[in-house]
């Protein structure tokens, strides 16, 4: 199946206007030792039917949430979208939009961009959020990048228990700046050792990063390490993996954050086997002239009219080219359309019902682990929706593989990531597993109450 | 060209901000039920952590929120709606079959971390899809993390420079043509680089002559684009290559423009060692009103042991993630890309094979050649020669009647056209730079050149008219300046019942 509306003839009656005999001699300019002497090898051409068939077929060799209870969390989070969501987002006018350029006929994409960017002020209690980076773990990233723009200074304090991966990208984008990341490690609450963060801290510090709820699932106590990095005269990084907490827990903006970052998927967007996701990136007014990415602002038009257009591009790459905040261009657009059609259609009190809901849910099944025999709950601390377990017994391989068989799919095995929490798994609970699933949870792994 | 035929002005609704209407208690969807003890959250969660509201917050209905979007939807231009011939941005028709099949559940309700044994049809999706990338570009291997153009760049030079720390140093400087994207300096500058701009020749390319003399062993790499921003085919891209090489650098290709030469010339055969793609480009990811893209990057074996992490390979009969690769740079982001998008431009290259991938091609130079030859009449076009995917013109003879690119920009609205993108490249003043696409009909290009040339007629009869456009546009317009000069980038009123000012 093409897509190419012109026949022969047309493309014939085309090359005989512009003057030429074939569309070889179109391409007469491409040397010929650089040309492609055969045909791509690739298979041949599928129908529409055809195309279908096999792509139903390979989805059909994964695992998918439906079919199985999932309690996989770890950045990724499995929400329940309103059929309204993408309704609205797959309307062609938002999908097939490019970035809004020309203002006049991109209303819509604008004003949408604009009440997502209030929406993220409102949640993480800040005063400025841009139009999307390209995921959490980017947009912590483009912090630390930022940080280090706005004091000059060369060294993150970097706590364990923020998500692996988020890590890993900032390791790998800060260190060509010669930027240095300091590890700290977490108390048996499973939170951040605010002890190891004074410790770390100096006037060579640029920002201290967290993430609440952390990796852990638990809740950090941000005040107090807001208070400690504004006193060596660092900036404090907020990172939020999971949006849906910031219906019950207090802003990071309250708590004394400079930056907050995170992932947005939770929000309107799919597990999609891990992206697109949704970049969120927040800070204060006096530093958006060192923020990335696109802004929308509010203006008129000639006759006096509401609009928005992009603004404030003197930061960006088309314009300052080497010496722009960033080289973000492309962001999630549609991921974030679909993050503000859910918060719209959640609202106050449905934000607030669904955090609530996976705080209780998470409770319960805390609380339910902890009595099983075999295994504990690793950390003390508050959690949202993730918490840590501890096996005693079997190894965390073998219990997912005892759920598996029972259509569970598991926690995440921490080994992977921290040797020394090997014998833990990572519950994550939402919304979306019922009483039911938990308790099979809990039967299924085994060991009795 | 009958007045009834275009850009009609359609019943465009008002439509406030969702923070200006509903009223309190209002709500637009439902939550699974409670079916847990109803613990108090002051009892699961201590009391300085707690939230207890979001003043401001919207609160409307379902029926609210629909008409809400749909109305905001209305004042959109989309590629479903018309022609979009935005130069450099590839803004094709993207197939609707497409849409269907990223949203199977085994897609997109699938976990990033579950186990791999029940994620085997989306590894193998990748594991072909990279295939298939590589057979296309000409490349050996490609990194499928990427989440958009840029992000590749900034990949590709984090390739390159790891490289070249692996052979002693990672040297200083990148150069970068000035007909370049302003991604390509940006993501060099990310990656520690200074950046040198080489000069285009009078002919709109790249020159030898001019690369030879930039070249030294500090040079890490240069950053081409082929075709480049002109629509012109770097002819001596080999030579370029085979100047770097010899001083030990890199050659990176910014693969926005691949869509001109696909099936015809691979960029792995003419001396790149990296380069982009832009799937929601060549390969009909739709553009999302500014994404989700993909920016897969293709490199050369010698390039490999630096890939990110994992790569999917195949063991038997089983694909699994690889993690181990010692060397790696890392991570770009966090999982394995924008997976969403890879399913459909998998989809489209299954659905257009060999033969229909290289009719892209031939498509898209045909039309943006024949777009090119029926409006040098009227528009002043810099490089006069046969041009790729898109042609660039300037705004040079509309300038005496004090008729500009914007202004013309503008007035396409009112013809029922998006512009095409305007002062960029930067080497062309003025510049109005036009990719048609092989997904429009000859019946829309007319349309469109009709419209050029009556704004042209327009700008020398009655140039305000062009001046003073949009005319047809829910708004006129805009004060950027306004915009810059006082920021106002979130709505800070009082919400309808609420009583209480926005979150600050």
């Amino acid at each position: 199946m093409q897509y190419i509306p012109n026949t022969e003839a047309d493309c014939r009656a085309m090359l005989d206007v512009i003057g030429v005999r074939s569309s070889e001699e179109l391409f007469a300019d491409i040397p010929s030792k650089l040309r492609l002497k055969r045909g791509l090898n690739l298979a041949p051409p599928l129908s529409e039917a055809g195309l279908w068939k096999h792509m139903r077929a390979l989805a059909s060799k994964n695992a998918d949430v439906d079919q199985y209870s999932s309690f996989l969390g770890a950045g990724a989070y499995n929400h329940f979208l309103p059929a309204a969501v993408s309704h609205l987002v797959f309307r062609a006018e938002f999908y097939t939009a490019y970035t809004p350029y020309q203002p006049e006929i991109s209303q819509g994409t604008l004003q949408a961009i604009y009440e997502y960017q209030t929406l993220i002020c409102q949640l993480t209690g800040m005063e400025v959020g841009n139009a999307s980076m390209y995921d959490g773990s980017s947009a912590l990233a483009e912090a630390l990048l930022m940080a280090h723009r706005i004091n000059g200074r060369q060294e993150v304090v970097m706590p364990l228990a923020v998500h692996p991966e988020y890590r890993m990208v900032c390791q790998t984008y800060a260190g060509k700046l010669g930027l240095r990341l300091h590890d700290v490690p977490s108390t048996d609450r499973g939170t951040t050792d605010l002890k190891e963060v004074k410790a770390a801290l100096s006037d060579r510090t640029c920002c201290v990063v967290v993430q609440s709820p952390n990796f852990f699932g638990a809740l950090e106590m941000l005040d107090e390490i807001a208070e400690a990095a504004h006193g060596a005269g660092a900036l404090l990084v907020v990172a939020v993996a999971e949006a849906v907490s910031f219906g019950i827990v207090k802003s990071p903006g309250e708590c004394g954050a400079d930056i907050v970052v995170g992932e947005g998927q939770s929000f309107g967007n799919h597990l999609n086997f891990g992206g697109p996701y949704l970049g969120f990136f927040a800070t204060k007014e006096a530093y958006i002239r060192s923020m990335p990415g696109r802004l929308v602002g509010q203006t008129e038009d000639k006759a006096g009219r509401t609009g928005y257009v992009l603004t404030l591009s003197t930061r960006e790459q088309h314009i300052r080219r080497d010496k722009a905040t960033s080289n973000i261009c492309t962001n999630v657009g549609l991921c974030a359309l679909a993050a503000t059609v859910h918060l719209a259609l959640l609202g106050r009190s449905g934000l607030r019902e669904l955090a609530l809901l996976n705080l209780r849910k998470t409770a319960y099944a805390k609380a339910a682990i902890s009595k099983l025999r075999g295994y504990e709950v690793r950390f003390s601390g508050p959690t949202f929706n993730e918490f840590v377990v501890r096996s005693k017994k079997r190894t965390p391989a073998q219990v997912n593989r005892a759920l598996l068989a029972k259509k569970i799919i598991g926690g995440l095995e921490l080994g992977r990531f921290y040797p020394d929490l090997s014998d833990c798994l990572l519950i994550c609970v939402t919304e979306q597993n019922s009483r039911e699933e938990i308790d099979a949870l809990c039967k299924a792994m085994g060991g009795g109450r | 060209m009958k007045d009834e035929t275009i850009g009609i002005q359609g019943l465009a609704f008002h439509e406030p901000l969702l923070f200006e209407q509903g009223s309190q208690g209002r709500r637009g969807c439902s939550l699974p039920e409670n079916d847990v003890p109803e613990v108090k959250p002051e009892r699961l969660l201590p009391k300085k952590l707690l939230r207890h509201d979001i003043p401001g917050f919207p609160e409307l209905s379902e029926v609210e929120v629909v008409r809400h979007f749909t109305r905001l939807s209305q004042w959109n231009y989309g590629v479903d709606l018309g022609f979009y011939p935005l130069g450099s941005c590839t803004m094709k028709y993207s197939p609707k079959i497409n849409e269907e099949v990223w949203k199977l559940p085994g897609f997109s309700r699938a976990h990033p971390y579950q186990p791999e044994s029940l994620a085997q049809g989306a590894l193998e999706l990748m594991f072909e899809l990279e295939q298939y990338l590589a057979e296309v570009s000409g490349m050996d291997r490609v990194s499928l993390q990427p989440a958009a153009g840029a992000h590749g760049e900034l990949l590709g030079m984090m390739l390159i420079r790891a490289y070249l720390e692996s052979k002693g140093s990672p040297r200083k400087r990148v150069l970068v043509p000035d007909s370049a994207h302003g991604t390509n300096p940006a993501s060099a500058a990310i990656c520690g680089y200074q950046c040198v701009q080489i000069k285009s020749g009078p002919r709109g390319y790249v020159e030898p002559q001019a690369v030879a003399e930039a070249m030294d062993e500090d040079v890490a790499a240069i950053m081409v684009t082929n075709p480049n921003t002109l629509g012109l085919f770097e002819e001596q891209i080999a030579e370029i290559a085979k100047i770097v090489h010899s001083k030990g650098g890199q050659v990176y290709c910014d693969g926005a423009n691949l869509n001109a030469i696909i099936g015809i010339s691979r960029p792995g055969d003419t001396g790149i060692d990296v380069l982009h793609f832009n799937l929601h480009k060549t390969f009909s990811v739709p553009h999302g009103g500014g994404g989700p893209g993909a920016g897969p990057v293709g490199l050369k074996a010698h390039l490999a042991p630096f890939m990110p992490v994992p790569v999917v390979e195949k063991k038997g009969k089983r694909f699994v993630l690889n993690y181990n690769l010692p060397s790696s740079v890392g991570k770009v982001r966090a999982f394995y890309g924008h997976f969403a998008a890879l399913v459909r431009a998998y989809a489209y290259i299954r659905s257009l094979g060999p033969s229909g991938l290289r009719r892209v091609a031939e498509v898209s130079v045909i039309n943006a050649n024949y777009l090119m030859s029926q409006l040098k009449s009227h528009y002043h076009l810099p490089y006069d020669k046969f041009c790729k995917h898109e042609c660039v013109f300037s705004d040079a003879r509309q300038i005496p009647y004090d008729v500009h690119t914007l202004d013309i920009a503008k007035r396409l609205m009112d013809y029922g056209f998006h512009p095409p993108t305007i002062y960029f490249p930067l080497i062309v003043r003025g510049a109005l730079m036009i990719e048609p696409t092989e997904t429009e009909s000859r019946e829309t290009l007319d349309q469109f050149i009709a419209a050029m040339k009556r704004i042209a007629e327009e700008a020398e009869r009655d140039p305000e008219l062009v001046r003073s456009a949009p005319h047809k546009t829910k708004v006129s317009r805009l004060d950027e300046v306004k915009a810059a000069r006082q920021p106002n980038l979130r709505w800070k009123g009082k919400a309808p019942g609420q009583g209480g000012s926005s979150a600050g």
